[in-house]
């Protein structure tokens, strides 16, 4: 597996170039939400409104509706914290094509609770006529401009930022409302989605030398939550599904895969890692994964509890299968 | 008879603004209650801005309201703005902020001939478009803007927008002295300063009211054309019942500004039976068949 840096920042340039509709609106934060190289190459489709979030998402509203397509960029917190009835009543409400990318979400930033998108899922799920998509690695991140411009209607992307690993095959875009099987398995289905699949992986990895079955799906499109492999995964795992997300646990991930079970009559377990029912603080991501328990170590306990045994995975297991580096160079950044 | 450039005489002005005050006050007496105090105040400007200042083509809707048509979705979008005429880019456009003056709209529309009479017995009823605080699928309305503050900041976008596509039509927001409450009023107004947005012109009803009562004891705004001008915007305070006076503050030149014409308005105009209720005139109803008498009876000298 790779790391890669501003991957966003290059794919925008990239798609926006035959495109002369797209503008992108940036509230303050061009070089923390990978739009410079936006703003270098196309000067004239690049508009500064400042840290005026409410009045951002209603402009764009006002751009959608004249033809344009609008891609907002902020910290996803001062989206749909700050400007929810906006977002609302000048973006969705209308149906109108405005793109949102929302940084830092859950517990991505050193940046304390201000900064951690750690509920916005639940919130912008609830929204008539949005689509959500969540980034988990740079393939991700490559394919969501593509899978939003087919989409007649409001579309917020979770999106990760700087280095972020590879996880997936460049030559394999993520595909609309289909998840990723990563591993085939029948005891225990893994559903998980954003940063947080690159911890599953390293989890179901050594959870599969150890004699676990595991069927492995990542999740890119969270609303609308349809997926017919989710359903028959969820309906074949022996010992329940376990779903992990880097947000709270309730109106996120785990709530889709709850409610989907439900509506298709499963009687399987269900146990949901994420942040229960708590905000965070400032501090490293690597840090946090493990105070919140959404590392790798937290997915095999949760599968050794449903599969009713130890299995035997150590730190060393883990360290052994690491994905790809963490680095302290987020904690640097300023905010 | 003294007609202006566009053929528009002050008397058929004042002719749409007497049939807007007659209509509303017709409607609250017909439906028991109506945002009837708005009517009144907004009367004048906006016959003058129907009557004569906008640049209209002539509506694509159906002149007889048809029934509410469903949310906006993929591949639907309800266009109450058609009464408006199409958004061709030479012609202007207006977009109605304080969508609790839909009845002064409605009535404005009835008025001008973009619709029937007969649409103004729909306002309020269930399954209708002409909704009591209309949302962008009623005559007239082409955004949806009951919640305050919003539109400017949609406005910003669009006239962004039809700047930099070289459209000659020009963007007309009516607004109420409520909306400079919210925040999100004066970040719109920066930001349109900002981008030099010589194609708005706002209209501005400062009646001095509100729901809780007079603007000045509720949360005061004043002094507004001050604050309007440190941001940086061209600004003009009229008499909101001299026509010819806020024709002439919305003809000054205002190529890089976005210009602001604050029209200062009495809320029992023309129907000054109201004066005592001030200033607990937000939603009009009577208490009795003998106050509605009252009012039944003035209507007919209107």
């Amino acid at each position: 597996m790779t790391t890669e840096t501003n991957v966003h920042s290059r794919n925008l340039v990239r798609f926006a170039a035959d495109k002369p509709e797209i503008v992108v609106l940036s509230g303050d934060l061009t070089g923390s939400t990978e739009i410079r190289a936006f703003k270098d190459a196309y000067p004239d489709r690049f508009f500064s409104l400042g840290m005026a979030e409410q009045n951002m998402m209603s402009w764009a509203g006002g751009m959608a509706r004249e033809g344009y397509l609008p891609h907002v960029h902020t910290f996803a917190v001062f989206m749909y914290r700050r400007a929810l009835d906006q977002i609302e009543m000048s973006i969705a409400y209308p149906n109108l094509r405005v793109r949102m990318f929302g940084f830092l979400p859950g517990i991505t930033t050193p940046g304390g609770v201000s900064h951690q998108a750690i509920d916005d899922i639940a919130v912008l799920r609830a929204v008539p006529n949005m689509t959500i998509f969540e980034m988990g690695d740079a393939t991700d991140v490559e394919s969501v401009l593509n899978l939003a411009h087919d989409i007649d209607g409001p579309v917020y992307v979770r999106m990760i930022r700087k280095e972020i690993p590879r996880l997936f095959p460049s030559d394999k875009p993520t595909e609309y409302n289909k998840a990723r099987v990563l591993s085939k398995g029948t005891d225990v289905t893994v559903v998980s989605s954003g940063i947080m699949t690159e911890e599953a992986m390293r989890a179901t990895a050594c959870l599969q030398t150890k004699g676990v079955s595991v069927e492995h799906l990542h999740v890119s499109t969270i609303k609308p939550f349809s997926d017919e492999r989710v359903i028959l995964s969820a309906a074949r795992s022996r010992q329940g599904v376990l779903t992990v997300e880097n947000h709270t646990t309730i109106g996120g991930l785990g709530t889709c895969v709850a409610e989907l079970m439900a509506e298709h009559g499963m009687a399987t377990k269900l146990r949901r890692l994420g942040l229960r029912d708590t905000y965070a603080h400032g501090a490293s991501q690597h840090y946090l994964m493990s105070e919140y328990n959404l590392d790798a170590m937290s997915v095999v306990r949760a599968v050794e509890e449903m599969v009713g045994e130890p299995i035997g995975v150590t730190e060393n297991d883990l360290a052994t299968v690491r994905i790809s580096e963490f680095t302290a160079t987020a904690q640097l950044e300023a905010l | 008879m003294e007609t202006t450039d566009s053929g528009v005489s002050g008397e058929r002005v004042a002719a749409i603004a007497r049939g807007i005050r007659r209509r509303a006050l017709e409607l609250t007496i017909r439906q028991g209650g109506c945002y009837l105090s708005q009517a009144l105040s907004s009367a004048d400007i906006l016959a003058l801005l129907y009557g004569k200042i906008l640049d209209l083509g002539p509506s694509t809707a159906p002149p007889i309201p048809e029934a509410f048509p469903g949310v906006p979705r993929p591949g639907f979008h309800p266009v109450g703005a058609d009464y408006n005429g199409p958004r061709d880019p030479d012609r202007d456009r207006l977009l109605l902020s304080a969508a609790h003056y839909a009845v002064a709209v409605y009535a404005a529309l009835v008025e001008v001939g973009r619709m029937d009479p007969t649409g103004l017995k729909q306002f309020n009823a269930d399954g209708s478009s002409v909704e009591m605080i209309g949302g962008e699928h009623s005559p007239g309305m082409e955004l949806t803007t009951g919640s305050f503050g919003q539109a400017l900041s949609q406005a910003g976008g669009i006239a962004l927008a039809r700047k930099l596509r070289g459209d000659s039509g020009r963007v007309f927001v009516f607004m109420s002295d409520g909306e400079f409450e919210e925040g999100q009023t004066y970040e719109a107004i920066q930001a349109a300063v900002f981008y030099r947005l010589g194609n708005i012109t706002v209209f501005v009803d400062v009646n001095g009211q509100q729901v809780d009562g007079a603007t000045k004891d509720v949360m005061n705004i004043e002094p507004l054309a001050d604050r309007l001008r440190g941001f940086g915007a061209s600004v003009e305070s009229v008499d909101g019942h001299d026509v010819e006076a806020m024709e002439r503050a919305a003809a000054r030149p205002h190529e890089n500004h976005p210009l602001f014409v604050l029209c200062y308005t009495d809320t029992a105009r023309g129907v000054s039976l109201l004066e005592t209720r001030k200033p607990n005139l937000h939603y009009v109803r009577f208490a009795s068949d003998q106050e509605k008498q009252v009012y039944v009876d003035y209507l007919e000298t209107m």
